[in-house]
């Protein structure tokens, strides 16, 4: 397996992209613990540093063997991961009024960032063997809608709407680049537009406010209307060439919710300003790119469909993050890759990265 | 066709991904321009915004529901409540504006100090609070003298105030600070730490609508704390107000005749199981536990051996006496083993597998048919009644009057009681039923225990012919603007399976009780209003047939006493009103609970009118 196509073919670029990212994530993290009086706080650039390092063995192993295998196992994989998103519900711990995480052992693990990557694999399996150029049919279509809503239905009963979201956004967008069948887009688009209110109807009046509440959070000033303006502070205030390094006010004085996790964009660009800011997204926009690239240089539909989606599924993490941040968006709880705080998703991250670097070098492979 | 239906090749995708390419594109445009308006364009005034750390968060407080009773009598509502923070940061020099702020609080500014000990850093910018409550003297005086005294607030914050005192205190309940669990329960979205909610009582059950919802302001202050601009408000919603069954003048006549003996008093509505009141003895007052106690005023509240904070009336858990023999002579007449012309004859005791169980009237009642024997109450009858129907369709038949299982009130940590059966006691201690046991049971003097919301829905069961109402407190919620958002229905739990044969009888033993010359509680008698019930008199020690005679009943402790129950309805012909009484060592039920059932029955039906003993709103002492 060591030979010298695997050195040749090794895409180094993805790789020291992903490392690059990671190792900004490290450095913003350490900036927000070292703000931060409480000494629980402390250890988590050390576990942050063990997870990058897990993720790191994950993107090996995700390119050691041949992706082509995945096509096999996508059902299995796809099915042990609802099992564990069903198992969150009956076991899961209770964080914030909402149960994430399966306590195993010393890690806790959110199985609802590893599904993201299962309904990719599954989609490209589906996908891959059955496209035309005309599209997809509503009847081809209700496998993936099924494949996507069992884990959608499970996840907003955790519930964590930011990552129900993400799925459905990752699924539309990979459905979308296999393209969906004209007529059949417009009776989707159409029976959309009639579902949404007569589902609203029929939803209970504590699910109405919860969804609202989801879609219009200035709603609560205490809340997360009350983030984004300290976060546009924060942000702002970085001006062209930030504060420095461990120098953010707002964050050194706790003004920003979730600085760790969802909100760490705030804390870089207090203290990097619009240049660090812009090479940070810049970083990202390679990165999404070069996935894109690794779909368009496959020979393979299943490798192209893959590729696409988990640079979709990276896309859609950065454009929703940062944008929320910035207030172009709605708050909603989405991790920026590489850079939040959380094990599960850097791990799922590097699963991601490890997973286009196997596709990318065996491009060149036909068998 | 051929070409419609082509399969998607490389170069087919390749094109699509270019397309995916340029929306890719045109976002992070989007996010890049967002990016150089707010740090580049913008970034000038955030920078200032940012260094003076200039946006403040404050509360509004959303105005806590106000509880009425089911006549609009208002029984909980709020009243402000003036308390001093301070922001360490906006307060320099500290110790000369505390100096000054001591003068007004009658408090030394050390002890002001010490609270501000360790509000550095971070902490410098949140507001700590020095004292609450201070009375409207001393906030004037501050308000007066703002100028002078920088980074102090004085907020007005709503208070709970419960208009009677302590009167239905177990059932109003009281506030307290959310803990850490509640929090993570997920149960009080809205709510943050530090918070007031409900933590017992309809303060509790009712939480939800009582509480509100909070709003805020986002606020732009000078570098001494002074608002500039407000950026953004949301108001709050002021919370539902709620209106219970219960009848005040009826609630607070029972409280003033339970004052001074230990135990429970519950009046319910028979025809639509509507709780009219329910008191407790002793009681606690919840404006003491909204002005804060010390840890040692709780815990000598709490260690209290009367437990002032138990609601006996359905926690209290009580071996039911004779008024058991209600459900004993269903039993028996129901399973068709005795009917109104069964007579047994009382020698004054009942001789069983060679003991002697006695009856409590010594001499014996002589030969009694069922009526008479509900009347005089007559032990030996119910033994031989209880022995025919045997341990587990007594059980039955108890279940059937809701008794074993809470009956599922509004308020928390109801007890069960206990309906024994022959397993259960197998199961309990391993060792089989004995008959005899079975003999004490009839007279509701074994194993059994009911609370007496228990026995006030079976008497109310009885009243109306056999229905199982479930009791309930709330009787409405509505909008602050007196919209009613919800309204209780009467609702069926469950049917008695009694014959109208059966009831009459029932109904005829229980009138006799009260009107009799015989009966045990002519005490209960007024005016020409009948009165139907039963009384019952709960050992705390068993006497055994062997035991040495208590010659002197006062030689007898207080608390080895019997506990004196009496369960009635009124009036007899078309009840409106059921009630269960028990009086903790209070002896016979016909001298210690009947008064107090009778009066509770008088005050409700002749529509006593409530007398405005409302707790003087004085002057609060200041609190630190």
């Amino acid at each position: 397996m060591f030979d010298r196509h695997f050195i040749q073919y090794f895409d180094w670029g993805l790789f020291t992209v992903a490392v690059l990212l990671g190792c900004m994530g490290l450095i913003t993290l350490y900036s927000v613990v070292t703000a931060d009086a409480a000494a629980a706080q402390k250890t988590l650039v050390i576990k942050q540093l063990i997870w990058f390092s897990v993720g790191l063995g994950f993107m090996v192993v995700s390119f050691l063997f041949n992706y082509k295998q995945l096509d096999r196992y996508a059902n299995g994989f796809y099915a042990l991961c609802i099992l564990m998103l069903i198992a969150v519900l009956f076991f899961g711990k209770y964080v914030g009024g909402s149960k994430r995480w399966l306590v195993l052992g010393p890690v806790s693990v959110q199985p609802s960032e590893i599904v993201k990557i299962a309904v990719i694999i599954a989609l490209a399996s589906y996908y891959s063997k059955n496209a035309y150029t005309r599209g997809f049919t509503l009847r081809q279509l209700l496998i993936p809608v099924a494949l996507v809503a069992i884990p959608f239905a499970l996840i907003v009963a955790q519930p964590d709407l930011g990552t129900a979201l993400l799925l459905v956004l990752i699924a539309g967008s990979t459905t979308v680049f296999v393209k969906i069948e004209k007529r059949s887009f417009r009776y989707l688009i159409f029976s959309g537009l009639v579902t949404v209110p007569l589902v609203w109807f029929f939803l209970k009046d504590y699910q109405k406010r919860r969804i609202l509440t989801f879609l219009s959070p200035e709603g609560d000033p205490l809340g997360a209307g009350y983030h984004i303006i300290q976060s546009k502070i924060a942000i702002g205030s970085g001006v062209l060439t930030g504060k420095g390094y461990l120098k953010g006010t707002q964050n050194a004085l706790n003004f920003l919710p979730e600085q760790h996790t969802d909100f760490i964009f705030s804390v870089f660009a207090e203290e990097w300003g619009f240049v660090g800011s812009a090479v940070l997204i810049l970083l990202f926009l390679l990165l999404i790119i070069w996935g894109l690239n690794v779909a368009y240089s496959s020979r393979d539909p299943f490798g192209t469909i893959l590729a696409v989606g988990i640079s979709s599924m990276i896309f859609w993490q950065v454009f929703v993050n940062i944008g929320m941040v910035m207030g172009l968006m709605p708050v909603v709880g989405i991790p920026l890759p590489f850079v939040s705080y959380g094990g599960s998703s850097i791990a799922t991250t590097m699963i991601a990265i490890g997973l286009l670097i196997n596709v990318s070098m065996r491009r060149f492979t036909l068998e | 066709m051929s070409r419609y239906l082509k399969t998607a090749d490389n170069d087919w995708y390749k094109q699509r991904i270019i397309g995916i390419i340029l929306v890719v594109l045109i976002c992070f445009a989007a996010l890049f321009m967002r990016l150089f308006y707010l740090q580049v364009i913008k970034g000038e005034e955030f920078r200032r915004l940012s260094d003076n750390n200039s946006i403040r968060l404050q509360r509004i407080e959303a105005f806590r529901g106000i509880i009425f009773d089911r006549n609009k009598n208002m029984l909980v509502d709020n009243r402000p409540s003036f308390d001093v923070s301070i922001v360490v940061k906006d307060a320099q020099p500290v110790a000369q504006t505390l100096g000054r702020l001591s003068t007004f609080l009658s408090v030394s500014d050390e002890e002001l100090l010490e609270k501000i000990a360790g509000q550095k850093g971070i902490l410098a910018y949140k507001p700590v609070l020095l004292r609450q409550d201070i009375g409207r003297d001393s906030m004037a005086g501050i308000e007066v003298h703002k100028y002078d005294l920088p980074g102090i607030e004085v907020n007005v914050k709503s208070r709970r105030h419960y208009l009677f005192g302590q009167s239905a205190a177990h059932i109003l309940g009281y506030l307290g600070e959310i803990s850490a669990n509640e929090l993570d329960s997920g149960k009080y979205p809205g709510v943050r730490s530090g918070d007031l909610i409900g933590k017992a009582g309809v303060e509790r059950s009712y939480d939800e609508y009582l509480r509100g919802r909070g709003g805020g302001r986002q606020v732009e202050v000078n570098a001494t704390g002074q608002i500039m601009r407000v950026l953004k408000t949301v108001p709050s919603r002021p919370g539902r107000n709620v209106v219970l069954t219960i009848d005040q003048a009826v609630q607070m006549k029972a409280e003033e005749l339970l004052a001074g003996v230990t135990g429970a008093a519950v009046a319910i509505d028979p025809n639509t199981g509507e709780v009219l009141a329910i008191a407790s003895n002793p009681s606690f007052d919840q404006n003491r536990i909204v002005s804060g106690m010390t840890h040692e005023q709780w815990q000598a509240f709490v260690s209290d051996p009367l437990k002032p904070l138990t609601n006996r009336a359905v926690q209290g858990e009580y071996p039911p006496a004779s008024t058991y023999k209600i459900l004993t002579a269903t039993a028996g007449l129901e399973e068709g083993l005795i009917d109104e012309n069964t007579e047994y004859c009382c020698p004054g005791f009942y001789r069983f597998k060679g003991r002697e169980y006695r009856c409590w009237k010594r001499g014996g009642h002589g030969c009694l048919s069922l009526v008479q024997a509900i009347a005089q109450s007559c032990d030996v009858y119910f033994y031989q009644v209880g022995q025919a129907v045997g341990v587990d369709r007594l059980a039955w038949y108890a279940k059937t009057f809701g008794l074993g299982t809470p009956t599922g009130v509004q308020l928390a940590n109801e007890s069960s009681g206990l309906i024994p059966t022959a397993a259960w006691k197998l199961k309990r201690t391993g060792e089989p039923w004995q008959e005899g046991e079975t003999l004490s049971l009839a007279i509701g003097q074994g194993f059994n225990l009911v609370t007496p919301l228990q026995m006030a829905g079976m008497a109310a069961a009885v009243a109306n012919g056999g229905i199982r109402y479930q009791p309930q407190l709330l009787k409405r919620i509505e909008t602050a603007q007196g919209e009613v958002v919800f309204q209780t229905e009467p609702m069926v739990v469950g049917k008695v399976p009694i014959s109208p044969r059966t009831l009459e009888l029932i109904r005829q033993g229980l009138w006799e009780v009260v009107h009799s010359d015989t009966g045990t509680a002519k005490g209960a008698r007024f005016f020409d209003l009948h009165i139907s019930g039963k009384t019952g008199t709960a050992q705390v020690i068993s006497r055994k047939d062997d035991e040495q005679e208590v010659e002197d009943e006062s030689e007898i402790a207080d608390h080895l006493k019997a506990h004196a129950w009496f369960v009635a309805y009124a009036p007899s012909d078309a009840p409106q009103i059921a009630t269960a009484v028990v009086v903790e060592n209070g002896e016979h039920g016909s001298s210690a609970a009947t008064p107090i059932a009778r009066e509770i029955i008088k005050s409700y039906l002749l529509k006593e009118q409530l007398q405005p003993v409302i707790v003087a709103n004085k002057e609060p002492v200041a609190q630190p």
